[in-house]
């Protein structure tokens, strides 16, 4: 008797416990929304931007040289070096460059394969060509690298090519790197701008042509401007992957490195995690500061 | 029932031992083990690729099984690429033992991440060959942190075809390395300095380089142009050992610094040869150690004597391909098995230096001067691969 007065007297505290709660929320609106936020902020914050503060934090530790253990403390060591060291500066500027070499690579082959997809290509042929574009991405990354590590070598396909005709492959090189890194990434830049032509009615095309133009200035003056914030989109995607390339450059490149490669000799070789979170720092600016300069196009909506 | 509570007590007597050397632990390592226990059921091991075989890998090559049987240890290995990259995992603590080249011991016997060895509780160890005992790669204030895997020297490997007349001298890779411009290769490692430091040793002695690895500045100053002016030559550096392999093969390199075991699996029709030049060489000797902080110590003091068994460690070394610690391996490996590796060779052992850590105190025993550290030699290296 007592026992199930109980009970009862508990379901009817829980169901106004829960009736209340539900009055709550539906009177107030923004605390629904700061619920239902709060997970995917929380974990945004813990694993995103956490991460990135204790990357900026390490950066002004330092290592005891022999044990290797980290010395937490406030020194401004790391950055002193990253702009007295010339080896710093020229391994950033390399990088910046194989950035840029491989975007407009990438974007002067991407504009014709994905204008032929959009506007020229039948629907049959379009979806052939969108899958054997997504194909290679089906591949191994490492595959896909040390494919081009045979391609390029001195018994290679280049070799074999090119010989002939009086040249050479570009052997294990900046140049070979570039060539990967241009075939890794170049998926990334057809998609967006693919997708953007899409939208470009052919109506437009068409009445550009009744009015005159040829087929160069309605490419210029129509077609580019509708599609520049894809054409920017998939730079993005080159331009960022490629500044924090290290294998590929080690597959391929060569001996050389890039600033992929000193963060990752600083934490597996020296051992010098503060200083690799300085010289991760220097991709992270140059890429803030490129997308802060794309943003006014309208890019970032099209990613 | 009286023996078991003995043993009992002997295991909670080391385990307590072990407990105080986690607390000492600050700089030696803290105490030896003074006798074993109970095998616990697992040990967790830290190694060189191919040094704790399961037959995973290859079904012929397994001596992980027979340990697993014989003590009730369960083994867990990890393999690491580069000595820096042991020191690293080493260091959070997961493993109870590893197995660790000369440029990585000293470290870890200063970090405190290893503890002295008691080598009577290492039946095997008597085994070893003696010049491999009590060096100053393993051995630190009269106390052995590590015993012996296997050692061997870094090669000069060259394409026969190519490189004419053959070489007998490192100076094909440093003064004369221009004439295979692009075609070099050298192990991408700070350590590697070493290489270039003994081939100053032998070739500019008013430098007064009496041990590669003590450099005082002006030294390591002299071997860092010697790498600079390498570069430019330099087609590739090479840490993975397949990727030299693949290299040699196809001719991208044909000249260059080399283990034997490279030199082995390189098919015969690229033409390869590898040769100890009249310098003398580089190299390592590998040495099993016990973590401070080791969960399974009677599994890992296990592990330690059955690697230098004759017939573990035959299988060991010989399918990593360097020589064994012990010479009573020779019986159990394929015929040539120690004539190629040179095993038990002592004019072949002496010429070679041991990689070992580059610290402050000058391991040559100068005290006028401060040597390079390791941190020194790796800020170094990165600036000679510009």
């Amino acid at each position: 008797m007592k026992s199930s007065s109980g009970a009862r007297v508990a379901a009817n505290a829980e169901a106004t416990l829960a009736h209340r709660i539900s009055t709550t929320l539906y009177s107030k609106p923004k605390l629904r929304l700061r619920l239902l936020l709060s997970a995917p902020v929380t974990w945004l914050g813990l694993v995103y931007i956490a991460a990135l503060l204790a990357l900026l934090v390490t950066a002004f530790f330092t290592v005891d040289s022999f044990t290797g253990n980290l010395v937490p403390g406030f020194s401004l060591e790391n950055f002193a070096s990253l702009f007295t060291n010339a080896l710093y500066s020229t391994v950033t500027f390399r990088t910046i460059g194989m950035a840029l070499a491989v975007t407009v690579v990438d974007v002067l082959l991407a504009l014709p394969i994905a204008f032929y997809m959009a506007k020229v290509a039948s629907p049959r042929a379009r979806g052939i060509l969108v899958i054997s574009i997504l194909m290679p991405l089906w591949a191994s990354y490492l595959v896909k690298a040390y494919a081009w590590r045979s391609v390029l070598s001195n018994v290679g396909i280049f070799a074999w090519l090119l010989r002939p005709i009086g040249l050479d492959t570009p052997g294990y090189s900046l140049i070979g790197a570039a060539i990967t890194l241009g075939y890794l990434w170049l998926p990334y830049v057809i998609l967006p701008i693919y997708a953007s032509l899409e939208k470009v009615s052919s109506n437009l095309l068409e009445a550009s042509s009744d009015l005159g133009a040829r087929t160069w200035s309605t490419l210029r003056r129509v077609v580019f401007p509708l599609i520049l914030p894809g054409i920017v989109a998939g730079s993005i995607f080159s331009f960022s992957l490629t500044m924090g390339d290290y294998i590929t450059i080690n597959i391929v490149g060569g001996a050389n490195q890039m600033l992929g490669n000193l963060v990752y000799s600083n934490v597996g070789v020296a051992n010098n995690l503060p200083m690799a979170a300085a010289i991760a720092l220097v991709p992270v600016i140059i890429m803030f500061g490129y997308l802060s300069a794309v943003r006014k196009t309208g890019a970032l909506d099209n990613l | 029932m009286r023996i078991t509570a003995t043993v009992k007590l002997l295991a909670l007597g080391s385990a307590a031992v072990l407990a105080l050397s986690g607390c000492t632990s600050s700089n030696n390592g803290g105490n030896m083990l003074q006798s074993l226990g109970d095998n616990e059921k697992t040990v967790s091991l830290l190694g060189w690729p191919g040094y704790a075989e399961d037959g995973t890998t290859d079904p012929a090559y397994d001596w992980v099984t027979p340990f697993e049987t014989a003590t009730g240890c369960d083994v867990t290995f990890k393999s690491y690429g580069t000595s820096d990259e042991a020191i690293t995992l080493f260091k959070t603590g997961d493993y109870d033992a590893i197995a660790a080249s000369g440029d990585a011991t000293l470290r870890l016997i200063a970090g405190g991440d290893v503890q002295p060895l008691n080598t009577e509780l290492i039946p095997n160890y008597a085994g070893v060959y003696d010049f491999l005992k009590n060096r100053d790669f393993n051995t630190v204030d009269g106390m052995t942190y590590g015993v012996p895997h296997g050692y061997g020297a870094n090669l000069l490997m060259y394409n026969t075809k190519v490189v004419t007349p053959a070489p007998t001298s490192w100076s094909v890779v440093f003064d004369g390395a221009s004439k295979y411009k692009g075609k070099v290769t050298a192990y991408d490692s700070p350590i590697y300095i070493a290489d270039a430091a003994l081939y100053l040793m032998k070739h500019n002695t008013e430098l007064g380089i009496t041990n590669p690895y003590a450099l005082d500045a002006t030294q390591l100053a002299a071997a860092v142009d010697l790498l600079k002016a390498q570069k430019a030559n330099v087609g590739e550096y090479w840490s993975d050992y397949l990727k030299s392999i693949q290299s040699f093969t196809t001719g991208d390199s044909v000249v260059g610094t080399t283990w034997q075991v490279i030199k082995n699996y390189t098919p015969a029709e690229a033409n390869v040869e590898a040769i100890l030049p009249s310098e003398g060489a580089t190299g390592w000797s590998d040495s099993w150690m016990v973590s401070s902080k080791a969960k399974s110590p009677n599994c890992a003091y296990a592990w330690l004597n059955y690697i230098d068994s004759p017939e573990a460690n035959a299988a060991a070394t010989e399918y990593f391909g360097e020589a064994p610690a012990t010479p009573d391996a020779c019986a159990f490996g394929s015929k040539d098995f120690c004539a190629t590796y040179n095993a038990g060779d002592v004019e072949f052992e002496k010429q070679i230096w041991y990689w070992t850590t580059p610290i402050e105190k000058c391991l040559d025993g100068r005290t006028d001067v401060k040597c390079t550290d390791y941190a020194a030699w790796t800020q170094a290296w990165l600036e000679i691969k510009g």
